[in-house]
């Protein structure tokens, strides 16, 4: 896994050179862009499967995503409902941590880029 | 048959020889080898296959790691399930004991049987939700009734597990 979260950063880089009095050529600032991805919202999505019961399903998101038993119970009838379910959007380095964890569960969970 | 919690323990009491069996296979009927289906399911796939790094990458750090917390879950419950084989008549009903620490354990190990027996004879939504189906008359009528056997055994230990009331469930 990439477990660094893609990052951008902008960085402003002043070129040296000697302390030199204000009638003397200015300073040229220089920027260059060090990373091209930018950091974009990832999300867990939680695909439905007829095997898992839905006790169970609530349980995990309790354990893993921390969420209230009402939240749980919502996002896992969205599941069985619907066919999927985001149950968190973020960093991607989080994101891949939440997928393994709910695999470690035999849950049916992606990590898809936030369009 | 008859299931209860006894302090720190689960207790499946008035096990008949049938039911006794269905649990002794738990852990081979979790192994996944040999069935692509229940591989593919228990090691499914973090996202888009096109993302052939992050797919790669999965398989190489992440899935080794499931691989050993199954297999850990698996070892588990089949040390509990020694108990069984203690028994000095050959068709006598039994009991087995089940540690409450040992509950998440059988919870995977019982998933993943789940799992890998759905996967296996392909069943449709609508058969595991028939829990009426009878009889038994077939492999697969015999492997429908043990996935919803586990099944029932996991919302015991899952109402154990949030607080539930000291109460006796019978099946």
């Amino acid at each position: 896994m990439r477990w660094q979260p893609l990052s951008s950063s902008f960085e402003v880089v002043a070129l040296p050179g000697p302390v030199v009095a204000a009638t003397e050529s200015p300073t040229i600032e220089q920027e260059t862009r060090t990373e091209v991805e930018v950091d974009i919202p990832w999300q867990v999505v939680v695909h439905n499967d007829p095997v898992n019961l839905m006790s169970y399903v609530t349980m995990v998101f309790e354990k893993v995503l921390g969420f209230s038993r009402e939240k749980a119970e919502k996002h896992m009838l969205e599941v069985h409902r619907e066919g999927r379910s985001v149950v968190w959007s973020g960093l991607r380095e989080r994101a891949e941590l939440y997928v393994q964890q709910l695999h470690g569960y035999l849950l049916l969970a992606t990590l898809e880029r936030t369009h | 048959m008859e299931i209860r919690r006894q302090g720190e323990m689960l207790e499946i009491a008035e096990l008949d020889p049938f039911l006794a069996e269905l649990l002794r296979q738990i852990p081979d009927s979790a192994k996944p080898e040999g069935v692509q289906s229940a591989e593919d399911r228990l090691f499914s796939l973090p996202g888009d296959p096109a993302d052939t790094e992050l797919c790669s990458e999965w398989k190489l750090y992440v899935e080794p790691e499931l691989r050993r917390l199954f297999r850990t879950a698996n070892e588990t419950v089949a040390s509990d399930l020694k108990m069984l084989n203690g028994s000095t008549k050959p068709f006598a009903n039994c009991t087995l004991r089940i540690p409450v620490k040992h509950a998440e354990a059988w919870l995977s190990a019982l998933n993943q049987a789940r799992l890998v027996i759905a996967s296996k004879y392909g069943f449709a939504e609508s058969e595991l939700s028939d829990h009426y189906r009878s009889p038994i008359g077939s492999r697969r009528d015999l492997s429908l009734f043990q996935v919803n056997f586990y099944g029932f055994l996991q919302e015991f230990i899952l109402h154990e597990m949030q607080g539930g009331p000291n109460g006796a469930a019978e099946a």
